[in-house]
């Protein structure tokens, strides 16, 4: 365990700031460290693209429909979330506290951080009418695999009512977002 | 305490304690969540769909002439089915001695509630699907042999209620209705039936809510009533309530509540303070 913490502390002050590590492409190890498990298990390495940082995937129907919520009319919600930059703001400390939730941190291990930070910006800004198109997969499609139950999604909601909160976005303003996201429990709730 | 085991248990996903902040309701003065006065289609405790919750509350209610004291403890079960108990102490105060039962008679009542969720979200889900709930409140007056001498037909009761209850996240705003099938006088504290009507009939609960922020919220409840007694006028009741969630496991409410008239004196209105600790 002591090891394990060890390592992970040494991983971290190798990192350089700002640049986070994409989980997906780093070997995972087991506590003991040194088992590369994609030889052990013969599967192939995911390599991120070196521009984007992105693990590429398998292609998929695009459409703005994937986001799972019609946009805002007008451009008060945009304005309310800071424009493009505030909210890709929102997504990327959405992001950041959801990957060190204890409560659900688990459930990102396996997950493209690079990726989610920009669908998360992408459907955000999408639905807050911020000029964006989402390029994502739909919410059933996206969540099929993570066996994500109502709990889980309650402590997201909490997380990103506290990104707002720090955002300084009014409670009515974060609720009227959050009712475009909360028709999504029925295909992001899978337990 | 409780909350401390619990605490240590969600790892064992036996109490989760992931409800959002105030989505469990408070503790009505009968024991089931809702409001302080209406009864709400929301599951007591901080559980969601594969968890336990318990919680607990007492309340005080200082009325013109008279003193309401009740306590209770209710379980939730994966956000599901509830199950309450609560005991009610009505006290008479010096209108004891008026009405010849003497000074600081105090009626008593224990309530068992139980709901079970049919359908809907409070929170998640389509705007137009509420929450909706189905229960039975058994109601056991203690003082039978009195209500009996005051008209009531008998000294135990239960109603049967049917609630909707929906969070419209869009307008931050609350809305619950209840339809209660009752023959309760004064919720049961004067017992059940009486001369001028023996039997149930259909009552309306509603309340209206609005969160200002996470922890906060301000509201208004109604509560219509059987007017069965033919010796003393029972009216509908009303309240305007602040609720604040001082953190995950304790909410403190705030109201002012309007009784009507009861048992001949003159209408009672008054502060309301309620302590509800969740898990």
């Amino acid at each position: 365990m002591v090891r394990h913490a060890l390592i992970a502390a040494a991983c971290a002050l190798a990192t350089p700031a700002g640049a986070q590590q994409t989980p997906a492409a780093t070997p995972p190890q087991d506590a003991a460290g040194g088992v590369d498990w994609y030889r052990e298990f013969g599967v192939e390495r995911p390599r991120p693209d070196p521009v984007t940082g992105e693990v590429p995937v398998k292609p998929y129907a695009m459409a703005d429909a994937n986001a799972g919520a019609t946009p805002f009319g007008g451009s008060h919600m945009a304005q309310a979330f800071g424009g493009q930059p505030g909210i890709r703001r929102l997504a990327d400390r959405l992001d950041a506290l959801i990957t060190t939730d204890p409560r659900i941190r688990g459930i990102f291990v396996a997950t493209d951080n690079v990726r989610l930070r920009r669908m998360l910006y992408e459907q955000f800004c999408y639905i807050l009418n911020a000029g964006c198109h989402y390029s994502g997969r739909d919410m059933r499609e996206a969540h099929r695999q993570l066996g994500i139950m109502t709990r889980d999604m309650n402590a997201l909601v909490e997380d990103l009512q506290r990104a707002m909160r720090e955002d300084g976005i009014p409670f009515a303003t974060q609720n009227r977002f959050l009712a475009k996201l909360a028709p999504m429990k029925h295909d992001v709730v899978t337990k | 305490m409780l909350c401390n085991a619990s605490a240590m248990a969600r790892d064992d996903g036996l109490f989760d304690g992931e409800k959002l902040l105030l989505t469990n309701g408070v503790s009505t003065v009968e024991g089931s969540a809702g409001g302080g006065l209406s009864s709400w289609a929301v599951i007591p405790g901080m559980e969601t769909d594969h968890g336990l919750g318990l919680s607990a509350f007492v309340t005080g209610v200082g009325f013109n002439d008279f003193n309401l004291e009740t306590h209770g403890i209710a379980v939730g079960v994966h956000n599901r089915l509830a199950v309450s108990y609560a005991r009610e102490n009505f006290d008479t105060l010096s209108a004891g001695t008026a009405l010849g039962l003497g000074h600081g008679y105090t009626f008593r009542q224990d309530i068992v509630t139980t709901r079970l969720r049919l359908a809907g979200d409070l929170v998640y889900g389509p705007a137009w699907l509420p929450q909706i709930t189905v229960g039975a409140d058994f109601k056991h007056n203690l003082n039978g042999a009195v209500v009996r001498l005051v008209g009531a037909k008998q000294s135990a009761g239960t109603d049967f209620t049917l609630s909707a209850t929906k969070l419209l996240l869009g307008s931050s705003v609350l809305i619950n209705t209840t339809f209660r099938l009752t023959d309760a006088n004064q919720f049961g504290l004067l017992g059940f039936g009486g001369d001028r009507d023996a039997h149930r009939t259909g009552q309306f609960e509603g309340s209206l809510g609005y969160q200002l922020t996470r922890r906060l919220a301000v509201g208004a409840e109604v509560r219509t009533r059987p007017d069965n007694l033919g010796f003393a006028r029972e009216t509908e009741t009303h309240d305007l309530f602040v609720a604040w969630a001082a953190n995950r496991h304790a909410t403190l409410t705030a109201a002012y509540v309007d009784l009507g008239p009861v048992a001949t004196f003159r209408p009672q209105r008054g502060a309301y303070l309620s302590l509800q600790l969740a898990c």
